[in-house]
């Protein structure tokens, strides 16, 4: 039997319960994707964590580049203008 | 069945028990087994799920045990039962007590026990003993699991490598003389298929044998010629092994009696 060196790796995704998004958790190691989903419920849902398990190949998932990351995030840390903190929420209005 | 109201009842009773004892220490000997993989698995994913599925399976045996130890009305609890019993006290079929041998030969014992108890609990779900339904049917949910992974597994070894599948066909070949036990009903079998409580053995053969044929289609592995078949493990008839693993499980309790975690 092959070792899991020559298993790919997977990202793990749990959906904790129904009505919130998938999470990432964790990655292991599966020879295919069936086998992710099963070492999936036994390494990250054994103690009632999920009632649903997204597996991804870790290789198929794209990144955005650290070393680009001036770039990408800082132009938006002085823009406070586009967070949701300049309206008056009316009294009595719930669920916001 | 003659005799003082008080005598049957107590005759009926000891068979109820005997036939707990079956079902618990099925599970337990097999939990025992599977928990010694535990930091031994070709991987470290297979380490945990052959935990889980040992938890799940010392679950169930509590139960059964616990259920046993109050009918039986000595003051024997689950504990008492699972660490003070010698070999020839247990009542498990001689194909769980088999030892871990390689990777294929744990996966090919427990997908032949996982098929069996799949249909035994289904079947003890209907029981006419509501207790006994009840732990049936929250260990059929575990035991299904249990079955989905060791048919894959299987299908994969089987049709994996070579060296995957000549492991696995020897592994059948080795233990297929201790699958013969599971379909064969004595009179404690019969004395509970009679009172609703149990089932009777030869039913579950058909379908386990259909299901294990898939399978080895799909996994590119024969099926051995039934030839003669070992039994009496369920009437406490065991091989030396199971001397072996009860050492290594009763041990500490045996030698400090009391001890708590």
């Amino acid at each position: 039997m092959s070792g899991s060196k020559d298993w790919p790796l997977w990202e793990i995704f749990v959906r904790s319960e129904n009505g919130l998004a998938h999470k990432h958790v964790g990655s292991l190691h599966a020879a295919d994707a069936e086998m992710a989903v099963q070492h999936a419920r036994d390494l990250y849902t054994r103690r009632n964590e999920g009632v649903s398990i997204w597996v991804v190949k870790s290789s198929d998932i794209v990144a955005t580049d650290p070393s680009q990351n001036e770039s990408f995030f800082e132009p938006s840390e002085d823009k406070a203008y586009r967070h949701a903190t300049f309206y008056h929420v009316p009294e009595g209005v719930k669920h916001l | 069945m003659t005799g003082h109201p008080e005598a049957r009842a107590k005759r009926a009773s000891k068979g109820r028990v005997e036939y707990l004892l079956r079902l618990g220490d099925n599970a337990l000997v097999l939990a025992q087994r599977s928990a010694a993989w535990v930091a031994h698995a070709p991987v470290m994913e297979e380490d945990v799920a052959l935990a889980n599925v040992a938890l799940d399976l010392f679950g169930q045996a509590k139960l059964w045990l616990e259920y046993a130890g109050k009918l039986e009305n000595g003051g024997r609890d689950a504990d008492a039962l699972a660490f003070h019993r010698d070999s020839g006290d247990f009542r498990n079929l001689l194909l769980v007590e088999r030892p871990n041998g390689n990777f294929a030969d744990t996966i090919v014992r427990g997908y032949f026990y996982d098929a069996w108890a799949n249909l035994a609990l289904h079947a003890l779900a209907r029981s006419s003993d509501e207790h006994v339904a009840a732990i049936a049917a929250k260990s059929a949910k575990e035991t299904a699991y249990h079955l989905h992974r060791s048919e894959d597994w299987l299908i994969r070894l089987g049709d994996g490598t070579e060296l995957s599948h000549d492991r696995a066909q020897h592994a059948v070949d080795e233990l297929w003389r201790f699958t013969g036990e599971m379909f064969l009903g004595d009179d404690v079998d019969a004395e509970m298929t009679s009172a609703g409580i149990g089932f009777d053995p030869a039913s579950l053969r058909e379908a386990w044998l259909e299901r294990i044929g898939i399978a080895f289609a799909n996994a590119a592995l024969a099926q051995p010629a039934d030839d003669w078949m070992q039994r009496g493990g369920k009437q406490g008839h065991h091989s030396e092994a199971l001397s072996y693993l009860l050492a290594e499980m009763q041990v500490l309790p045996r030698t400090y009696t009391g001890a708590q975690w």
